[in-house]
């Protein structure tokens, strides 16, 4: 990783789970942010996903991503916020969805895109992936940013996230 | 009541909070939304790989080998 990559928090969850993570006061001193997730939920399915929010809005978020399941491939645009793929509660034991979201210029006064890719490792056959190019039509700068899931399940105990900023110099 | 991990990046202090009422209703309003996206993405696989299956089979009728249907979907 290149010497410009600085990691700004991380946190793991807690035995008890948690709704989401935030991350807040992110300073404004970075040219681009970086977010590094393994996360896991306790739906009742071998999958979960996960949804992105900034600054605590949920509003003027649009997106595009390509998937594939091991066996299919698709596209869609039909889920706002979308930035992961990953398991559920009946997903193979002690397996956690892995990814990685990039959102470049969060500082400047335009609209924020972001790309984010992640996989649902199931250990097993099917496995889904994603690829994600996402976009916040808000002009303002990024503060905050805000992971759930997007069944509304908890966070498995040992979930992490890390954010980075990332300086262009 | 569910909760969420707030990081104060200024700090390095992660704290635990409840979510507020606004809150757990966007987490419903998003757990409904995405249950319609994902039914119409399985509906989509689902009539995708029919149709495959109804080619490899029309094909095989026409006296294509397993090897030349498969060569022709890859």
């Amino acid at each position: 990783m290149a010497n410009t990559y600085t990691l700004i928090q991380s946190v793991t969850v807690g035995s008890g789970g948690a709704a989401s993570i935030e991350f807040g006061s992110i300073p404004q001193t970075y040219t681009d942010l970086m977010v590094v997730h393994s996360t896991r939920t306790n739906r009742a399915n071998t999958g979960d996903w996960l949804l992105v929010s900034f600054n605590g809005s949920t509003a003027s978020f649009t997106e595009r991503d390509l998937y594939g399941t091991g066996s299919a491939t698709g596209s869609s645009s039909a889920t706002p916020r979308y930035m992961a793929e990953i398991v559920g509660g009946s997903a193979t034991a002690s397996v956690f969805g892995n990814g990685v979201v990039y959102i470049p210029n969060y500082t400047s006064s335009s609209y924020k895109s972001y790309s984010a890719d992640a996989v649902g490792e199931n250990n097993a056959t099917a496995s889904l992936q994603v690829l994600i190019a996402g976009l916040w039509s808000n002009t303002a700068a990024i503060t905050s940013i805000t992971i759930t899931s997007g069944s509304a399940s908890t966070l498995a105990q040992y979930s992490s996230a890390s954010l980075y900023g990332i300086k262009n110099s | 009541m569910a909760t969420k991990l707030i990081v104060d990046c200024s700090t390095g202090v992660t704290t635990e909070v409840e979510l507020t009422a606004e809150e757990v209703a966007q987490r419903e309003v998003d757990a409904a939304a995405w249950a319609v996206a994902e039914a119409e993405r399985e509906t989509e696989a689902t009539a995708k790989a029919a149709s495959k299956a109804s080619a490899v089979a029309k094909l095989a009728a026409l006296g294509l080998t397993e090897g030349e249907v498969a060569a022709l979907l890859a």
